[in-house]
């Protein structure tokens, strides 16, 4: 059962089944385990991102195409709902009729880009993808009739998935994990720990997002272990050789693009209906590329078991790294050098050092280290073989 | 007798015109795109704003070169493909902002040409200074362990580039500069009944200067030489016994160089600064650099014109559209000639 459900590719260490594990229960029981608003759109915004960075490890970690334009179709699924709820009012018929024109405008962009790739050498399609991405947030930015411009646009969700639908009149019993944290501290009394939990539409569109997520997730694990995946790694690895053994690999590397994008576009969606607001800024900028390149990369290239990791690490890195180091701040000498370095505004400057300094020393990531680990201290030489032989190598081009 | 004769001959030079015509957008697909980029122009307005608009664009044009020279250099020379290059403009334009406002802030203010000079001339060379230093320093901690791959240098430059851009914002804070001109630069000159702006004739020459400086070091002179050799085959020119990774170090520094006084023009030029200027303009860089064919100067530099031209052509025009025409000529340069206009490397 489990093995059909992670089509046979499993973690293959048992902190990182561990971790998995506590990450998958704490989404899963998420709204009756923290009361606050921050930890609760937090969670949410793990579910999106998780299926926006898995999209993104299968052209980046199993086939090496590095494009810099997910983003871009992230922000049409976003403005797809935004613009038709805008025009047609809250409703189910227009967030589907949005999402569907979104997917279809996702589509055909993905297949231009796609096509343009078969042009040009694999190196430009980097730059090239930087270039669109960059026009289409321009002109986003610039069409302020349309799109609302710097201010963006609010969406209007269906009233079932809004915070005044009450599916039920009872609120049911939660469990708070913070509180009983302090309480084994000895900081809080155990009354504290319970606390009342309203279901209400948000709830819903939670758990929503949370489902499409997994499935989603799902999916890219069955896809990559397919036989498909298979040609994509071989592609990865050697892509004159894939070609010399038959496959089509310019089709493959167009089929990768047109798939992550589409995903991509339906994690855009779901992003609307969760955020409830959409601009260039949260949707469409290039810091958000290179964050879900970050996610990515340091989850793990490549697994994509890396990508819950990754989006889990810095989206708790990117909330409450910058707590942490004010507090830091607030130990040392006010306005010195060092105060600048570790105010809580430069937060991105030790995640992009960790970054580099991963990229060299952990190239495969948290998973790909965490598989190494756990194959040694089992002793087992030939699975060791097996998990080195699996990562992806990068290779001269 | 001789009219026949005349028009045979006249024939013959038309039969001539007609194939060298047709030949023309493929032999020298940069002076055709030039050509009917300006012709086209010229037909949708008047000839006063055309021509305004023209230098403009050149001069536009002559400061996107310095920026993306850099770049097309270190790829074409070195293979290594710098997504931090952005961060090198930004260094350079707060390097020259720098000396104009806080070090010699009165020559800048004064209302002599010769002080005004004072002061420009030691805000670009300080700006050269400290990019081709962080250069220096980048290339030792974080490409030299990458050559030769492309996804480490793409993931490890683009973790560099915003290393780079927080530590601007550690020594400069994060918010914009106002970096005034210096008087001397402001203004126009009229020539003609036609006010060219002082700024913009002093951004076409310099890019000019720099190019003609840039052809003549890889084409004429020995380092040059060695340059493209060492490009061609590596081993070879070390086992002549020259050290092609200190070759390469140089060119790595002299790309950083140029990024950082294309961005120290720049600050003059927009007069205001921020850490992120370099992310914005890297988008015309790689349309430039893609435009121009990887690696090749002479493409680089008739890249970075027509994405100055088409820039104001279209912002005259339809303002909104800029961003989108420069990445439209992009798409469209690369489906007629996918290895871009002048094309000088294999990948």
């Amino acid at each position: 059962m489990l093995s059909n459900l992670l089509s046979g590719d499993y973690p293959r260490s048992r902190t990182l089944m561990a971790i998995l594990a506590i990450i998958m229960g704490v989404l899963a029981f998420g709204p009756f385990l923290f009361p606050g608003v921050r930890a609760f759109s937090m969670m949410g915004m793990i579910c999106v991102f998780i299926i926006l960075v898995a999209s993104y490890d299968l052209m980046l970690g199993y086939t090496h195409i590095v494009s810099f334009a997910h983003t871009m179709f992230f922000g049409i699924g976003a403005y797809g709902v935004a613009m038709a709820t805008d025009a047609w009012g809250k409703g189910f018929d227009s967030v589907l009729l949005g999402a569907a024109g979104a997917l279809l405008v996702t589509v055909m962009l993905a297949l231009l880009l796609g096509l343009l790739s078969l042009r040009v050498k694999a190196i430009f399609f980097a730059l090239v993808t930087l270039a669109v991405a960059f026009a289409f947030l321009s002109l986003v930015t610039q069409l302020y009739p349309i799109t609302g411009g710097e201010d963006g646009m609010r969406v209007l969700v269906p009233r079932e998935l809004g915070p005044a639908f009450r599916p039920l009149d009872d609120s049911l019993t939660g469990f708070s994990l913070p509180d009983a944290v302090a309480v084994l501290v000895g900081q809080s009394a155990w009354q504290d720990v319970f606390f009342d939990v309203r279901i209400n539409g948000r709830t819903l569109m939670y758990y929503v997002a949370f489902g499409s997520s997994v499935l989603a997730f799902l999916f890219l694990l069955r896809v990559v272990n397919s036989p498909f995946g298979k040609v994509l790694q071989a592609i990865r690895e050697n892509e004159f050789r894939a070609q010399a053994l038959g496959y089509n690999t310019v089709l493959y590397r167009t089929a990768v693009v047109v798939m992550s994008a589409l995903l991509a576009c339906l994690a855009g969606v779901l992003f609307a209906l969760i955020n409830r607001y959409v601009n260039p800024e949260n949707t469409l900028a290039f810091d958000l590329m290179v964050f879900i390149l970050l996610m990515c990369v340091m989850g793990g290239m490549g697994t994509m078991y890396g990508s819950v990791i990754g989006v889990t690490l810095f989206l708790l890195a990117q909330n409450y790294l910058q707590d942490l180091l004010k507090l830091l701040v607030e130990q040392l000498p006010p306005d010195s050098a060092l105060a600048h370095l570790v105010g809580p505004e430069r937060w991105l400057l030790w995640f992009g050092l960790l970054f580099v300094l991963s990229v060299y020393f952990f190239p495969s990531g948290v998973v790909g280290q965490l598989r190494v680990w756990a194959a040694r201290s089992h002793q087992m030489p030939s699975t060791l073989e097996a998990v080195e032989l699996d990562e992806p190598k990068t290779q001269s081009q | 007798m001789s009219t026949v004769e005349h028009t045979s001959e006249s024939d013959g030079v038309l039969a001539g015109i007609g194939p060298a015509m047709r030949r023309f957008p493929d032999q020298s697909p940069h002076w055709f795109l030039l050509l009917a980029m300006m012709l086209s122009a010229l037909v949708m307005m008047d000839f006063t704003t055309w021509l305004v608009l023209t230098l403009s664009g050149a001069a536009m044009g002559a400061m996107l070169f310095l920026m993306a020279s850099g770049m097309t250099l270190t790829f074409g020379l070195m293979n290594v493909l710098n997504l931090a290059h952005g961060a090198f403009i930004s260094l350079g334009a707060y390097a020259g902002a720098t000396v104009l406002l806080f070090w010699m802030n009165d020559q800048a203010n004064a209302s002599s040409i010769w002080l005004n000079l004072a002061s420009v001339v030691p805000a670009l060379l300080f700006a050269l200074l400290v990019a081709s230093v962080i250069g220096w320093v980048f290339e030792k901690l974080v490409i030299k362990p990458v050559y030769g791959d492309h996804l480490k240098q793409i993931l490890v430059t683009v973790g560099g580039s915003i290393i780079l851009m927080q530590l601007i914002e550690v020594v400069w804070g994060s918010n914009e500069i106002a970096v005034p001109r210096p008087e001397a630069f402001s203004g126009a000159v009229v020539v003609g009944g036609i006010a060219l702006e002082k700024y913009r004739l002093l951004a076409v020459i310099l890019g000019l200067l720099v190019y003609g400086l840039m052809t003549w070091i890889i084409e004429r002179t020995r380092v040059g030489i060695l340059i493209r050799a060492g490009v061609e085959d590596r081993e070879m020119v070390e086992v002549q016994g020259y050290r092609v990774h200190l070759l390469f170090l140089g060119v790595f520094i002299a790309g950083s160089a140029l990024a950082g006084l294309g961005g120290a023009m720049w600050a003059m030029y927009e007069e205001l600064i921020t850490a992120h200027m370099g992310d914005e303009l890297m988008i015309s860089v790689v349309v430039v650099i893609i435009l121009g064919g990887l690696g090749s100067v002479k493409g680089c530099f008739f890249g970075a014109i027509l994405v100055g031209l088409i820039n104001l052509y279209v912002g005259f025009l339809e303002p909104r559209l800029a961003a989108v025409a420069t990445v439209g000529l992009m798409v469209a340069v690369l489906m007629w000639r996918p290895q871009g206009l002048i094309p000088v490397i294999r990948v």
